[in-house]
């Protein structure tokens, strides 16, 4: 053994070639192994690190923030989802999440709560909203899940919506919350990707009135995001500077920013 | 007989190796917590499966089930690490000119035949292995190259369909990238399991390169040779 160590220590000037041989390798895997445990180390700390209220630590998060940063800048209006002819729509369309909808329903009274900056709130009808000029998209669709489908959608593009009822300065803040009547459901969207020019209120699909699961009367179509931003019956919508809180970023570890 | 300290692998080379192994073992497992939320692939035709990806037997062992946001999230950290580490290897690979060893030659592709038939013991010879790898090695690992930027960019189109819609185009749309995605990620893993099981094969002092970067040659003894010290091809580098 202490033969070994002294072959270990020995200048290699000094040593013949099977003594090389052996002080190179031990030294190596001595390296090898240090550095192996160093990074299974690594892994342990971050798999033990405590998570937010929904199932992600704090640096997963922050690069997942930080990723959110580096792709925002490839958002912009002039990148748009690829429209498919109207024929091509899945019909009837892959109906997916009852979440914000399983409490009854009084669709006579529901009214699109537009919270404005000064506090005032604008409530306005179906009509309100299908007196704006209507667009339609046929697009493809995607969960987050990971299945897709093409679907036509039709509605009011968000963009004019705010022209129309003048909530530029809402729109000014960084951030629009929407969430369902039940408030059982909640999204929150930077605004960039709500005022893309294919983020609609959507009222029709497939060129109908909304289905009561596919959120009627009015749901958000957002295309540059997945599925579960496109939240289903509209109750609040307001505009915020920070975060609004968002379902499955907040419960379930979730991407915030979960853009495509 | 004489031994002689010959460098094979560069220290470079060894790092992004086995920076490149858990960090991809990484991406498959995190890769399949996001692919159960929707498992349609399959092998097979009409009604008759051969193969369904995967098993119910399969997610119940590994724990796969009802974790998509964790995996999610797991895989757009490490992407990170497997981009910048192959992003590396490769810069690495054409300015130090390791790429001359890797590249496929035009008789390898017909060498590579060769070494098949002498692996699975068909075959009694192997043709000659001039530099570090034989032909069917430059294929297999200048493929998993290929592979790796394959990889890269049918990920990114998934990721990024709408912003990055011209490389989602490329990729033959969304549901062709994401099975491309899927079958090199299948690739990966038979590719692992070919390269241990020829690991193994080839024995101990191929191995110890990749770890310590040389390999020990046993030489003839030269009558001249006299008393000199053995020759080590370590400095002549």
């Amino acid at each position: 053994m202490s033969h070994f160590f002294q072959t270990i220590f020995t200048a290699n000037k000094k040593l013949n070639t099977d003594q090389l041989i052996l002080k190179k390798t031990v030294l190596s895997f001595f390296f090898f192994f240090v550095l192996a445990g160093a990074a299974f180390w690594g892994w342990k700390w971050l798999r033990s690190r405590p998570s937010d209220s929904g199932k992600t630590s704090a640096p997963i998060r922050a690069v997942l923030n930080t990723n959110e940063k580096i792709f925002d800048g490839l958002l912009s209006d002039k990148h748009l989802t690829k429209e498919y002819p109207k024929s091509k729509a899945a019909n009837p369309a892959r109906v997916n999440g009852f979440l914000g909808l399983k409490t009854p329903f009084d669709s006579a009274n529901w009214r699109m709560n537009v919270i404005k900056a000064s506090g005032d709130t604008l409530k306005l009808t179906l009509d309100d909203i299908r007196k704006l000029p209507k667009v339609e998209i046929t697009f493809n669709f995607k969960c987050i899940e990971g299945w897709s489908q093409i679907t036509n959608w039709g509605g009011v593009r968000f963009a004019d919506f705010v022209k129309a009822y003048g909530l530029t300065n809402e729109t000014a803040m960084e951030y629009l919350g929407l969430s369902t009547p039940d408030k059982e459901y909640y999204v929150g969207i930077d605004m960039l990707s709500a005022m893309h020019p294919q983020t609609i209120l959507c009222y029709e699909l497939n060129g109908k009135p909304l289905p009561m699961e596919q959120g009627y009367p009015v749901r958000l179509i957002i295309p540059v995001k997945y599925g579960v931003k496109s939240l289903k019956r509209i109750g609040d919508m307001y505009f915020s500077n920070s975060r609004p809180p968002d379902y499955w970023a907040d419960k379930k570890g979730y991407d915030y920013f979960s853009g495509l | 007989m004489k031994k002689m300290i010959v460098k094979k692998h560069p220290l470079a080379i060894r790092w992004f190796h086995w920076i490149n192994f858990p960090v991809l073992g990484i991406m498959i497992w995190s890769g399949l917590l996001i692919y159960w939320a929707n498992d349609v692939y399959r092998i097979g035709f009409g009604n008759f499966t051969l193969l369904k990806f995967f098993p119910q037997s399969f997610y119940e062992a590994l724990h796969i089930e009802r974790r998509l946001s964790e995996g999610m999230a797991y895989h757009f950290v490490f992407m990170w690490l497997f981009f910048l580490n192959g992003i590396a290897y490769v810069l690495y690979t054409l300015f130090s000119g390791e790429w001359r060893y890797l590249l496929p030659q035009r008789r390898s592709f017909k060498e590579a035949w060769q070494v098949l038939l002498h692996d699975l013991r068909i075959r009694k010879t192997a043709p000659p292995v001039k530099g570090k790898y034989n032909a069917a090695q430059r294929i297999a690992y200048s493929a998993i190259i290929v592979m790796g930027i394959g990889s890269i960019l049918s990920g990114l189109a998934i990721y990024k369909p709408v912003q990055l819609g011209w490389l989602c185009s490329m990729m033959g749309g969304y549901k062709a990238a994401r099975i491309i995605h899927f079958v090199l990620t299948i690739g990966y893993v038979l590719f692992f399991l070919v390269h241990i099981v020829q690991v193994i094969l080839a024995g101990w002092n191929n191995f110890r390169a990749m770890i310590t970067g040389f390999e020990v040659k046993k030489i003839k003894e030269t009558p001249v040779a006299g008393e000199t010290p053995p020759v080590t091809t370590e400095k002549s580098k």
